[in-house]
């Protein structure tokens, strides 16, 4: 079974990764309005490689989110991230997310 | 996250303990919130550390404000509790199904049967397998409101003991599968062993929603489709 699927063990991914010397971001939604698609608490794993674990929307910001996590893992700066999703952008992306949901960015030491 | 929080918060995690992460947004400074310890780069007021153990307690998510600082002081308050347990009586075909759907949706199951011949590893792969008798083993388990029990084996020498347990424990679902003239049967032998009416309505039973499932993998669709609506579907008739 593929264990990235499982609810809340995109911590326990994220040890694996730096036990195996990779560098690593965790992303996590940390408040929403609106019907966005993935409830506060929602992670996404990060490694210096691009490799994502877990999800903080329905896929229509991750790439957008693994792209500050780079940058986060670059400066050891946090960040705070906030999306807008429109139905017009998601149309655009082929997706139907909706709402708003933001999201911090951290690197793990 | 410095490597001391997220150390411990991983050990904290694979020992099922309950903590909360909890971040100052504004200077990125973390805590770690136990339930008796607190770890970390700042202190809580004892007001906030109650709201946060509250927050532990609820599983619930989220930001805080602080409403003495004018500043909009913001904590976000990540709760990690261990997997909610589902604890599967009955190591039949449906078990089979339903046990790694469970895992899937991010549940700790346990299969629990005596019959040797049924709960085997082979045809449950990853799964834990209890062979104690299953209102033993329940007792053993002590389920919690964090625990849902389905009895599966169709058998009331296993079932029965088994659902007295549930209805003793605080799980927030208890399901038995059989037909409505099985249920009805069965909630008679559980008045006659002294179980008030209260106590077996919380079986939910025939178990499952109505889907109109067949095969043993909608049937345990059906199933976790309703355990997830007690669990989460506020308004929705379950």
């Amino acid at each position: 079974m593929n264990d990235t699927l499982m609810a809340d063990n995109i911590i326990e991914q994220a040890a694996a990764w730096r036990s195996a010397g990779r560098k690593v971001a965790l992303a996590t939604v940390i408040a929403t309005w609106g019907s966005s698609p993935r409830p506060v608490g929602s992670q996404m794993a990060v490694d210096d490689d691009g490799a994502m674990a877990g999800s903080v929307s329905g896929g229509c910001i991750e790439n957008a989110v693994a792209h500050e996590a780079a940058k986060t893992m670059e400066d050891g700066e946090p960040r705070l991230l906030s999306f807008g999703i429109t139905n017009e952008m998601a149309w655009e992306v082929g997706l139907a997310c909706g709402g708003q949901v933001q999201v911090y960015v951290e690197a793990v030491e | 996250m410095k490597r001391d929080i997220f150390d411990r918060l991983v050990a904290a995690k694979a020992a099922a303990t309950p903590v909360a992460l909890v971040t100052d947004l504004t200077s990125g400074l973390q805590s770690l919130v136990f339930e008796d310890a607190v770890h970390g780069g700042f202190g809580l007021e004892a007001e906030m550390l109650d709201e946060v153990r509250r927050r532990i307690r609820q599983d619930r998510s989220g930001l805080l404000t602080d409403p003495q600082d004018e500043d909009g002081f913001r904590l976000f308050v990540h709760v990690h509790n261990p997997a909610m347990r589902l604890l599967i009586v009955g190591a039949v075909h449906i078990a089979q199904a339903l046990a790694p759907l469970a895992v899937l949706s991010g549940y700790d199951v346990t299969v629990i049967d005596p019959r040797g011949a049924f709960a085997t590893p082979a045809r449950f792969p990853n799964i834990t397998l209890n062979h104690d008798w299953p209102d033993e083993a329940l007792t053993a388990l002590s389920p919690d409101v964090r625990t849902a029990i389905v009895t599966l084996s169709h058998d009331p020498k296993l079932d029965d003991p088994a659902l007295i347990a549930a209805l003793r424990s605080p799980a927030f679902y208890v399901g038995a599968l059989g037909s409505k003239r099985t249920h009805a049967l069965r909630l008679d032998r559980l008045r006659d062993e002294g179980l008030s009416e209260a106590q077996v309505k919380r079986i939910r039973g025939p178990v499952g929603l109505s889907i109109g499932a067949v095969t043993p993998a909608e049937i345990a669709l059906s199933i976790l489709g309703q355990i997830t609506c007690v669990r989460r579907g506020e308004n929705h008739p379950c």
